[in-house]
């Protein structure tokens, strides 16, 4: 679907969807959306996917209090189900679940990223703070590690000089008493010999060359001893990072991963950058750093809405929404001493009685805050709804972080909660479009 | 301390002072300069009470001038020597009290006459003269009065004032607490003490005890089987992200919650409460209490209402006596007891009294030990500047990024952007806690440098100076995993009850790095 520019802002074209947010739940919405073969316009900032790790999560922990990890993450989602949780994943079945992983990772490996899935178990990696953390789906550039960590080879972690969020000896050090058989070696990058700060994106672009990878690799080969395996910091390229890697497991002669590390990362970069390059020639409509500035309801029940950027302001209508703004971060959610408001919609929130309910004393208090359980109550259909359960809109739907009576960061659900439910929101859409025509013809 | 095991070493001085905050440590200072050696211990670290937990005011005595004369006179006495001889801990704003529509009249009338009887300068100016010199006030200003109230650093007073008292042969054991007083014909002939990471006891001998353990005084005294009657009043105060008061704002009413706002360096500071409690080891900001402090203060400056804060604190104030109430009618003056009364002779006490009358807390107190000891030397304190020296200049806001501007080598590194702290510096306070045998952590270089002071609340620099930590060899194994959430969790006191708008926002970016990326929370200890 290509329109020409000027079209596409004439708010007397219809769009099916509009697509709120850039976020994963965001990129995942309008590829589903776009996938159905829905005309998809999609609105949002940044996004939040540069603060990803890489890692596809599912679910690891549950019950928080307990903190319970379970090997297998189905079985945390059908103990969920049992105890009458009203996590966003209990509207959904494994199956629905799995099947909108499968189409996401099916496109990313479409367009160049491969992903290892644990099926019924989760994989375990390391991290740069020197954490084990399971997750449920890898990159690429990360499946080594896991065979690495399973193993418990002999490996060798490289970190370099001047970037400043990643030490080797630490990532070691804490793994120490499970994991003996590791080294570590600090060496300059090529061509930043004498700088005291190096940055992760700057590594990555050099490491696209192959005459910085020879350099690099000159460096650490004499080093490898009895090590069977080598871990950077997650810098390997930005673009080409599969044949990167093999290029530098060539040169060393052991096989290479990556080890997640802080944001703004390199594997949140090239996710953002698929989603940015590969959608819209699936026929996506992106409306870079744009916001929704406010929105109308036209007579039929369309939404009109105004997107602002730094310049103009467009109107775009649409004939159902699909909310995926975010948290806090993602301005999905804002808040003042009094309370959380949804700002687009004014929606209708789950929260907390006052202030004083949403933080614990402890940061790392084992239940979570309650006012991460915040959010947006919805439907089986996804659909926004009052305290009553009252659908706000037919046409609008959300999904991701912004929903309630889930803590991802604690359960570690991210990615997979924003998956899942972008999935049942598009299909939920589907439907009501289809309903809708049918009223009409 | 490995020198030291329990019961077989004794260490020796003239005076041992228990308590590091302002006023331990000016009477560290003021016998070092009477020739008079001491040992200092804290139990804690410098600051760690009340000295550490107050708006940073050196008050005009205007606060005072209604309802404690005597505390007035001092403020403006020792105000003046505060300003002549330790200018490098003062900013001289200057002050101003405004009334609002709806506060008492007459009290705004009679308030120059209650000035003028305590000899506290105070000048009457226009609310519209008022709101030309502070714009942010509101517009229901009806009086305004000019002060000389100034703002002060108070642990760059405290650092300053040891460092002289060490340069002159006293010593700082910090992490050291008392645990028992060995007490013979009316004289404590040693103390136990412990430092409280190793666990170590040993004793310390001197002629005279001084406690100065300001809200914990009385759980000292009742070492010695004295009771000293105290009650504790907790005040929290809010820091904003931004200055936005040239001069320190008082709200002309007798003293109530959140009415002064004082500016320092880069932010302001706006308190306090006033809350009955307990026990002094077991504060924090409550949610209550910042919606109290936003709201009242948001009367006299009302930006407040919208303004960003970064950190909320509170300290304890020691008040002297059994008074009732909300602790701000016991008095502000302070305490100085010789517990030869008591029948211990070489023990003395001070408490109560206020940050701007340390100094004098300090020199009647070294009076009365120089006096028990025989000692003829005058106090200097009231004459001699304070020397500046190089140690303690990272804890001020500001300092650091102008001093990494001026002075950076080219192999020095940034650790925390938001305030500009190097690893040079990291090496500096780690060497120093070395140098007093301690394993220096994040939350010891976190309270000597403003690492994860600033925006990011040490989301981002925190696992910078871990990393960095790590290199150099001071954490192994997961120790630096559990320590980090120690560190996580000091910053979180500091927001917890503040975290609203972009606050929240920032949190949630330090939860979603250090929990939902990391997950370090499955790491830490249970509680």
């Amino acid at each position: 679907m290509t329109l020409p520019k000027s079209h596409n802002y004439d708010p007397r074209h219809v769009f099916d969807v509009m697509v709120i947010g850039s976020g994963i739940s965001g990129m995942a919405a309008s590829l589903f959306s776009v996938n159905r073969k829905l005309s998809t316009v999609q609105a949002g900032s940044a996004g939040g996917t540069l603060f990803t790790s890489g890692l596809l999560d599912l679910i690891g922990v549950y019950p928080l209090e307990e903190k319970r990890l379970w090997k297998n993450p189905w079985e945390a989602l059908d103990a969920m189900r049992a105890d009458g949780s009203q996590h966003p994943y209990t509207r959904l079945g494994n199956n629905r679940i799995s099947d909108a992983f499968n189409e996401l990772i099916e496109f990313l490996g479409s367009v160049g990223m491969r992903f290892r899935c644990g099926g019924d178990h989760n994989l375990e990696v390391i991290t740069s703070m020197g954490t084990v953390k399971d997750t449920y789906c890898v990159p690429e550039s990360m499946w080594h590690c896991v065979d690495a960590y399973e193993e418990k080879a002999p490996c060798l972690f490289v970190d370099f000089r001047g970037l400043k969020e990643f030490s080797a000896r630490q990532i070691s050090s804490a793994l120490r008493s499970e994991w003996p058989a590791t080294r570590t070696l600090r060496v300059a990058f090529p061509g930043t010999e004498g700088r005291n700060e190096v940055h992760a994106a700057h590594l990555a672009r050099a490491l696209e060359m192959a005459g910085v990878r020879e350099a690099l690799t000159e460096a650490i080969r004499p080093e490898i001893g009895d090590a069977r395996y080598v871990g950077f910091p997650a810098v390997l390229g930005i673009k080409r990072t599969p044949a990167i890697i093999e290029h530098l497991g060539k040169l060393l002669g052991v096989p290479v991963f990556e080890i997640p590390m802080m944001p703004a990362s390199v594997p949140g970069f090239r996710l953002k950058e698929l989603f940015d390059t590969e959608l819209p020639r699936r026929g996506l409509l992106r409306l870079i750093d744009k916001r929704v500035e406010s929105v109308n309801r036209t007579d039929n029940g369309n939404f009109l809405l105004a997107i602002g950027g730094n310049d103009e302001t467009v109107l775009i209508q649409a004939r159902a929404v699909v909310l995926a703004t975010g948290r806090f971060m993602g301005k999905g959610l804002i808040s003042d001493r009094k309370g959380i408001y949804e700002p687009i919609f004014n929606l209708p929130l789950h929260q907390p009685e006052g202030r004083l309910a949403w933080h614990h004393k402890e940061f790392l208090h084992p239940g979570g805050h309650p006012v991460n359980r915040a959010g947006v109550e919805v439907d089986d259909c996804f659909r926004p709804v009052d305290a009553g359960g009252t659908v706000v809109h037919e046409n609008l739907f959300a999904a991701g972080s912004i929903l309630a009576h889930q803590d991802w960061m604690r359960m570690k659900c991210g990615s997979g909660l924003a998956i899942a439910t972008a999935y049942a929101a598009v299909n939920a859409c589907i439907d009501t479009l289809k309903k809708k025509d049918g009223e009409i013809g | 301390m490995h020198a030291y095991r329990y019961g077989s070493v004794t260490v020796q001085t003239q005076v041992l002072i228990i308590g590091g905050g302002a006023t331990g440590t000016a009477i560290a200072r003021d016998l070092a300069l009477r020739g008079v050696r001491c040992i200092l211990v804290e139990k804690s670290d410098l600051n760690a009470g009340a000295s550490g937990g107050n708006h940073g005011l050196l008050h005009s005595g205007g606060r005072y001038v209604s309802n404690d004369q005597e505390a007035a006179r001092e403020c403006k006495e020792e105000g003046d020597i505060i300003k002549r001889l330790m200018p490098q801990c003062v900013e001289d704003t200057g002050g101003i009290f405004v009334a609002i529509e709806g506060d008492d009249e007459r009290f705004i009338a009679e308030y120059p006459a209650y000035c003028s009887r305590c000899g506290v300068p105070c000048e009457q100016i226009t609310p519209e003269e008022a709101c030309f010199l502070e714009p942010t006030l509101s517009e229901k200003v009806i009086a305004a009065y000019k002060v000389e109230d100034a703002s002060i650093d108070p642990f760059k007073l405290t650092l300053l004032n040891m460092t002289q008292a060490v340069s002159l042969g006293s010593r700082l054991l910090r992490r050291t607490k008392v645990i028992r007083f060995d007490i013979h014909d009316r004289r404590i002939d040693r103390v136990l003490v412990r430092n409280v990471d190793s666990g170590d006891e040993y004793y310390i001998e001197a002629e005279q005890v001084v406690n100065a353990a300001g809200a914990w005084a009385g759980q000292v005294s009742g070492l010695a089987g004295i009771d000293i009657p105290m009650n504790y009043s907790k005040g929290t105060l809010l820091v904003t992200n931004d200055r936005i008061n040239y001069r320190v704002i008082n709200r002309l009413r007798r003293p109530s919650d959140a009415d002064i706002l004082v500016p320092g360096g880069t932010v302001s500071i706006i308190g306090t409460t006033s809350v009955p409690v307990e026990d002094p080891d077991r504060i924090y900001p409550t949610v209550e209490e910042t919606d109290l402090i936003v709201r009242e203060g948001a009367e006299m400056v009302p930006v407040l209402e919208r303004s960003r804060f970064v950190r909320a604190y509170c300290g304890v104030r020691p008040l002297f006596g059994k008074g009732g109430g909300d602790g701000r009618t016991v008095s502000r003056g302070f305490a100085l007891l010789d517990h030869s009364h008591e029948d211990v002779d070489n023990f003395t006490t001070i408490t109560g009294g206020k940050l701007t009358t340390f100094r004098l807390m300090a020199e009647r107190t070294a009076d009365m030990v120089c006096n028990k000891m025989g000692v003829a030397e005058p106090c200097r304190t009231r004459s001699e500047p304070l020397p500046e020296i190089d140690d303690c200049r990272w804890t001020e806001p500001g300092i650091s990024p102008k001093q990494w501007m001026r002075s950076h080598e080219s192999d020095d590194i940034v650790i925390c952007e938001c305030e500009m702290v190097t690893k040079s510096a990291i090496d500096e306070i780690r060497a120093s806690l070395k140098a007093n045998n301690e394993k220096p952590g994040l939350v010891d270089i976190c309270m000597r440098t403003r690492l994860g002071r600033g925006a990011c609340q040490g989301a981002f620099c925190g696992p910078r100076a871990l990393a960095y930590l790590y290199e150099s060899g001071e954490y192994h194994g997961q120790d630096g995993l559990i320590d980090i959430g120690r560190f996580y969790q000091e910053r979180w006191k500091g927001i917890h009850s503040i975290l609203w708008g972009d606050q929240l926002i920032q949190a949630e970016l330090m939860e979603s790095i250090h929990c939902g990326l990391f997950d370090e929370e499955l790491y830490t200890p249970e509680a």
